[in-house]
């Protein structure tokens, strides 16, 4: 019997789950804010779905409803990717060193 | 390009996600971590398009819409203030609910353009995925819009609660499980817009019965949420990317929960069911007696801390709002200068999010490695001469550790009622948001320094 695909997405995100426990409990507590913002860029992946859905069927189509949503996302997700990467950029720049 | 080479591609981009994360385990590795980030976000991007491969109009737009989000993105992140940040988290939380809402709406009105089946003849199990991003993803838009509102000051940040609030939810939970398993059956557009808003209501139910302090827990929480969307979306997509990083992005926001919920000692469930010392407020108020505080003056701060060989710096949320954190890098300067021995203390829930402190310390350009967590720095107040708690109440109140009948018995607190004498800047007597008072005020070594806590340390550097 062929094992699902599922089976093996299941897979991943299972195990994708206790990558980011281990790691994110070794992220120390003075970074928890920059942590915050940077999963908050990361999440905005999502940007991948939402050009598959902008881009669905010929030119004309473009003007659906389904793709609206999809132009939409891509907005709300490029405003997080830039913001989140840069504003997590802007944090990380301040923390410094003793001056020796 | 094909499948297969993309869904490496994919993966490659949620192992540069996972390299993020894990550079920020030091500030010095963090920066590039960030990168990291960055790149597997571009990685993720240009393969969708070359996927795809349609280059005609639409590519266009598409590329207009993201640089135009973009435009948005940046101005924000280079305008926005340090304070603001819990706010700026929470709004960028619910752009990625919505975000993750609308790509479903998209999926389930062309599920072809997704390999999922034909309109009224959806996959089972895309449907499933779908309506579970979906439900997620809304309850996450609305539960951060409250939290920016209520962290904006523009709702007010005290719980409301009402009777039969938690019955409501449960009843709402199993409504939208009984709807994600009718969808099933029937596929029926309009069940699928009726669990997208009634999601939207759980959020927005699930939020306001939440107190302003207990803003780190709602924070991480609804980080958690948009996480567990984004892997929702990710299933229905069959993008491995999405579902690595929404499971990252999950799990991150579970532990921040957790080490929050430890922080304030309480359960997890104890916060989301919400109103900490709404009742109690009243009952302290009118039990409270007059008891004798000794209060001074900028001047006698600053001779105390002049002559003091240690000073251990405890800021709270009122440094935050008063925006003091330059003042008080200024005062510790001058301290330094003198020979003073300085430290800062951090307690895990001070602020409105995890590590608000920490990142405001770090604007006003205070070393990082001056700065300590509750374990590390607590066994030092004994040794210390000075304890100077500017905007910090209950999470210095040994009450915590004394008495078991206050409702924040066994919280960990600072032991800032060791040091030989403490400066506690505060406006006035009133108690904390556990609504209880704090026994630091009345004791023998305390001095209280009522005023602003920006106007005193201001007025503290003009003694020194």
């Amino acid at each position: 019997m062929e094992i699902d695909p599922f089976i093996f997405r299941l897979s991943i995100f299972i195990l994708s789950i206790f990558v980011g426990y281990y790691v994110v409990w070794s992220v120390t507590p003075s970074l928890h804010t920059p942590l915050m913002s940077v999963t908050n860029a990361i999440s905005s992946v999502i940007i991948v779905g939402a050009i598959i859905a902008a881009l669905s069927g010929s030119s004309i189509e473009i003007f659906n409803l389904s793709n609206i949503f999809g132009f939409l996302a891509i907005i709300l997700a490029a405003v997080n990717i830039f913001g989140g990467f840069l504003v997590t950029q802007r944090m990380l720049q301040m923390y410094k060193k003793k001056k020796k | 390009m094909s499948a297969n080479l993309s869904a490496i591609f994919y993966l490659l981009s949620g192992i540069l996600f996972i390299l993020a994360l894990r550079g920020l385990s030091s500030p010095e590795t963090s920066r590039k971590g960030n990168y990291f980030g960055i790149a597997g976000m571009i990685i993720a991007i240009l393969v969708t398009f070359l996927s795809i491969g349609n280059f005609e109009v639409g590519f266009v737009y598409v590329i207009i819409f993201l640089l135009a989000g973009g435009a948005i993105g940046a101005f924000i992140a280079f305008r926005i203030p340090m304070t603001a940040m819990p706010e700026l988290v929470a709004g960028f939380h619910s752009l990625v609910g919505l975000a993750a809402v609308f790509v479903a709406i998209s999926a389930f009105l062309k599920p072809e353009a997704f390999n999922l089946g034909n309109i009224g003849a959806i996959k089972l199990a895309s449907l499933i995925e779908m309506s579970l991003g979906a439900a997620i993803g809304a309850i996450t838009f609305s539960g951060s819009i409250i939290a920016f509102l209520k962290l904006r000051g523009i709702m007010s940040g005290s719980p409301i609660t009402f009777r039969g609030q938690h019955f409501l939810n449960l009843f709402i939970g199993i409504a939208i499980i009984y709807l994600i398993y009718y969808l099933c059956v029937t596929q029926s557009s309009n069940i699928f817009w009726s669990i997208i808003v009634i999601s939207f209501v759980v959020g927005v139910l699930l939020i306001i019965p939440i107190g302003g302090a207990d803003m780190p827990v709602v924070i991480s929480m609804l980080n958690s949420y948009s996480g567990w969307a984004a892997a929702g979306i990710g299933f229905t997509l069959e993008n491995s990317a999405l579902i690595i990083t929404g499971a990252l992005v999950g799990s991150s926001g579970a532990i921040l929960s957790y080490i929050m919920c430890k922080g304030m000692n309480r359960s997890f469930f104890n916060v989301i069911l919400g109103g900490w010392g709404a009742t109690d407020q009243t009952s302290s108020s009118t039990s409270k007696e007059q008891k004798p505080v000794k209060s001074g003056n900028a001047d006698d701060a600053a001779f105390l801390m002049k002559n003091a060989s240690s000073v251990i710096i405890v800021p709270g949320y009122g440094m935050a709002v008063a925006q003091a954190q330059h003042a008080l890098r200024e005062m510790v300067d001058l301290l330094k200068k003198n020979g003073v021995k300085v430290s800062y203390a951090i307690h895990p829930v001070a602020g409105r999010m995890p590590g608000h402190m920490n990142v405001l310390l770090a604007e006003a350009n205070v070393p990082y490695d001056e700065v300590f967590e509750l374990e590390e720095i607590n066994n030092d107040f004994a040794n210390c001469d000075v304890a100077y708690v500017i905007g910090a109440n209950d999470v210095t109140n040994p009450v915590a550790k004394s008495d078991p009948q206050s409702p924040i018995y066994g919280m960990p607190v600072l032991d800032v009622e060791k040091c030989k004498s403490v400066l506690f800047v505060k406006r006035s007597l009133s108690p904390g948001y556990a609504g209880i008072d704090n026994d630091l005020f009345y004791r023998d070594n305390t001095l209280m320094l009522f005023a602003d806590a920006k106007k005193m340390t201001e007025d503290i550097i003009k003694g020194l």
